[in-house]
C-alpha cells in the first residue's frame, strides 16, 4: 500500500526532515508514527498525500510514484487517500451534511451516490442526527468526527492522521480512537501521527518511531517509548 | 489509474461553477463594483474611439476616391493654345476627364461659397482658368499631376494631396494616441480584474484547500474564478455596447445630413455598429478571463 525506499526530505530552507527512511505499510495495517516535536512525523504523513515531495527516493502510495506524479495527476492520487488533522478543517458556512458531502461534489460523484455515501458514513460516525447542525454548533469530538466521515466518504485505500487527538481530551480522543479502530476493521489503512501515550499503550499496533529524521524504531505491537 | 482525473465538463458541473462563480461576485460587491466600472470606462472609450477613427477612415479614404487635379493655366496664353493644353492633357492614359472652369467662373464659385465680400474682386480677378482633370484611378492623381506640370502652358498643377494627407496624418497621431491610452486603461481594468479575484481566492482559501484535498481537478477549482472574470468582464461591457449602439443612432442622423453636401458619408449603422459591438465584447471577454487567469496562475498553485 506505502513503500518508502530511501527516502530524504530536505526543505528548502536546508532543514533536513527525513533521510534514510524504508519503510513498507500492507493495506489493513494500523500505524502510529510517534516521536518528539520536529521529528518529521507530519513531513512523512505530507510525502504520503503528496503535499511534499520526496528530495531523494522513492514514495509508493497504491501503486503511485509520488516523487514523479505529475500536477494533474495528484488528484488521482487525493482521492485514493483520506486526510485527517488536529484542527479539523471543516468549512463554518457548511452544515455537517454539506461539509462531507463537499468532499464528493468537488470530485463530480453523482447526486444520488452522494446523498447514499453521506448518510452512510454519518450514521457510522455517530452524527446522523445532527446532519443540519453547523460545525460551530458541535463539541470538538464531533467536529473531528464531520472530518473523519469526510475523509472516509470516498471509499480510501488509507487514512492518514496527523495527530487527531491533539485537541481533544482524553474521553473524547477514545471516542475519536475507537472510531479509528472500526474503520480499520473494514480493511482501510491507517496511518495516524501521534503524541498520546496512553492510547499508544493501549491500542497497542504497530509503532514506527521518528527521531531527527530517521526511524529508530520500528515494532508489531509496540509502545509508545517516551515519557509523556 | 495513473493518469490524471480527465472530466468533460458535465451540465451539474457548469451550474455548480456557475453558482459559485456569481456567490464570488456578491461576496466581494465593491471589488466586483470596482473592477467593473473600470472595464465599463475602458469598453466606453475604446467604443467611441473606435467610432470615430473608423469614420475619419472612411471619410478619408471618401474624399481620396475624390481627389482631382487642378491646373491653372498662364495668364497670357490664347484659345488655342488652351485647347492645345486640354487636348495634352486629355492624351495622357490616366486621365479620365476633363474640364475647363474660366477665372470668372471660379470667383462665382468663391463668392458663392465664401460670402459678397469676395465681389470687390470682381474689378481686378486675381486667379486663373482652370483645367479640373480627374484620372479613372485616384491614386494615380500625383502622377498625372507631376505629367501636367511639364507642360509648358502650365503654370501649377494642384491636387488634393494636403487635404487628404493632413487628415490621414492626423488621424495615425490620433490612432497612436488612442492606442496607447486605451492600453493604459486595458492595463488597469485587468489589475483591477485581477485583484478582485485575489481577494476571492484568499476568501476562499480554505475551500480551496479541501478541494485540493479531497482530489478536485485543477480545472474544477480553476472554473469558478475564471467564470467571475468573466462575468465581470461582461457586465462591465453593458453600458459601452449600450451607449454606442443608442449613440451611433443618433449622431449618423444628425451629422450624416451636414456632411452629404460635401460628398462624404458615415459608415451606416449596421456594418458599424456590429463589428465595433462584437470588438467590445471580444476585449470584455479578454481582459476577464486574463486578469482572472493571472490571479489564478499566482495564487491558486493549480
Ligand atoms: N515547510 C517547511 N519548511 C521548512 N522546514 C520545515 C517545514 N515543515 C517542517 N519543517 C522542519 O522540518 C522538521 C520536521 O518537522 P515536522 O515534520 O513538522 O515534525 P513533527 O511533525 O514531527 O513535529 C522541523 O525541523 C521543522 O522545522
Ligand atoms: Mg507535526
Amino acid at each position: 500500500m506505502i513503500d518508502m525506499q530511501g527516502v530524504t526530505k530536505k526543505y528548502p530552507n536546508g532543514v533536513t526532515a527525513l533521510s534514510g527512511v524504508d519503510v513498507t505499510i500492507k493495506q489493513g495495517e494500523f500505524v502510529y508514527i510517534v516521536g518528539p516535536s520536529g521529528a518529521g512525523k507530519s513531513t512523512f504523513i505530507k510525502l504520503i498525500y503528496r503535499e511534499e515531495k520526496p528530495t531523494g527516493g522513492t514514495v509508493m502510495v497504491g501503486g503511485m510514484n509520488t516523487a514523479t506524479l505529475k500536477q494533474r495527476s495528484i488528484p488521482a492520487l487525493r482521492r485514493k487517500v483520506g486526510v485527517v488533522f488536529q484542527d479539523f478543517k471543516l468549512l463554518p458556512l457548511l452544515n455537517v451534511y454539506e461539509n462531507v458531502a463537499f468532499a464528493l461534489e468537488v470530485i463530480e460523484e453523482e447526486p444520488a451516490v452522494i446523498r447514499k455515501r453521506v448518510m452512510e458514513v454519518l450514521d457510522l460516525v455517530g452524527l446522523k442526527h445532527k446532519a443540519r447542525m453547523l460545525p460551530t454548533e458541535l463539541s470538538g469530538g464531533e467536529q473531528q468526527r464531520i472530518a473523519i466521515a469526510r475523509s472516509i466518504v470516498n471509499n480510501p485505500k488509507v487514512v492518514i492522521a496527523d495527530e487527531p487527538t491533539g485537541n481533544l481530551d482524553p474521553d473524547t480522543s477514545w471516542d475519536i480512537m475507537r472510531l479509528f479502530e472500526t474503520i480499520n476493521k473494514r480493511g482501510t489503512t491507517i496511518v495516524m501521527a501521534t503524541h498520546n501515550k496512553d492510547i499508544v499503550n493501549k491500542i497497542r499496533r504497530r509503532v514506527i518511531a521518528i527521531e531527527n529524521g530517521r526511524i529508530v524504531r520500528d515494532e508489531q505491537r509496540g509502545d509508545y517509548g517516551y515519557e509523556a | 489509474m495513473n493518469s490524471g482525473v480527465i472530466t468533460v465538463m458535465k451540465p451539474r458541473t457548469f451550474r455548480r461553477h456557475f453558482r459559485e462563480s456569481f456567490k464570488n461576485l456578491r461576496r466581494n460587491g465593491w471589488m466586483t463594483f470596482a473592477a467593473v466600472s473600470a472595464v465599463t470606462v475602458t469598453l466606453l472609450l475604446t467604443g467611441i474611439f473606435l467610432v470615430i477613427m473608423l469614420n475619419l477612415n472612411k471619410i478619408g479614404t471618401d474624399i481620396e476616391k475624390d481627389v482631382e487635379v487642378r491646373v491653372h493655366v498662364k495668364l497670357d496664353l490664347t484659345e488655342a493654345d488652351k485647347e492645345q493644353l486640354r487636348a495634352q492633357i486629355e492624351n495622357l492614359p490616366e486621365v479620365e476627364n476633363v474640364e475647363y472652369s474660366s477665372k470668372e467662373q471660379e470667383l462665382q464659385n468663391i463668392i458663392k461659397d465664401m460670402g459678397s465680400d469676395f465681389t470687390l474682386f470682381e474689378q481686378s480677378n486675381p486667379l486663373y482658368d482652370v483645367f479640373i482633370v480627374k484620372t479613372a484611378r485616384p491614386q494615380d492623381t500625383p502622377d498625372a499631376a507631376r505629367k501636367i506640370e511639364q507642360f509648358a502652358q502650365t503654370e501649377t498643377a494642384i491636387y488634393g494631396e494636403e487635404k487628404v494627407e493632413n487628415l490621414f496624418s492626423f488621424m495615425k497621431t490620433a490612432r497612436n494616441v488612442g492606442i496607447v491610452l486605451v492600453a493604459g486603461l486595458l492595463f488597469t481594468a485587468m489589475f483591477l480584474i485581477s485583484n478582485t479575484i485575489k481577494i476571492t481566492i484568499f476568501a476562499r482559501r480554505k475551500e480551496i484547500e479541501i478541494m485540493k484535498l479531497v482530489g478536485a481537478t485543477n480545472w474544477f477549482i480553476r472554473w469558478p474564478f475564471l467564470l467571475e472574470g468573466l462575468w465581470i468582464g461582461l457586465l462591465g461591457s453593458i453600458i459601452p455596447v449600450t451607449a454606442v449602439a443608442v449613440g451611433y443612432y443618433y449622431a449618423e442622423q444628425a451629422l450624416s445630413a451636414k456632411l452629404a453636401a460635401h460628398f462624404v458619408e458615415f459608415i451606416g449603422y449596421i456594418p458599424l455598429v456590429v463589428p465595433v459591438t462584437v470588438l467590445m465584447l471580444a476585449i470584455a471577454v479578454f481582459i476577464g478571463i486574463w486578469g482572472s487567469f493571472i490571479s489564478v496562475r499566482r495564487f491558486l498553485n493549480v
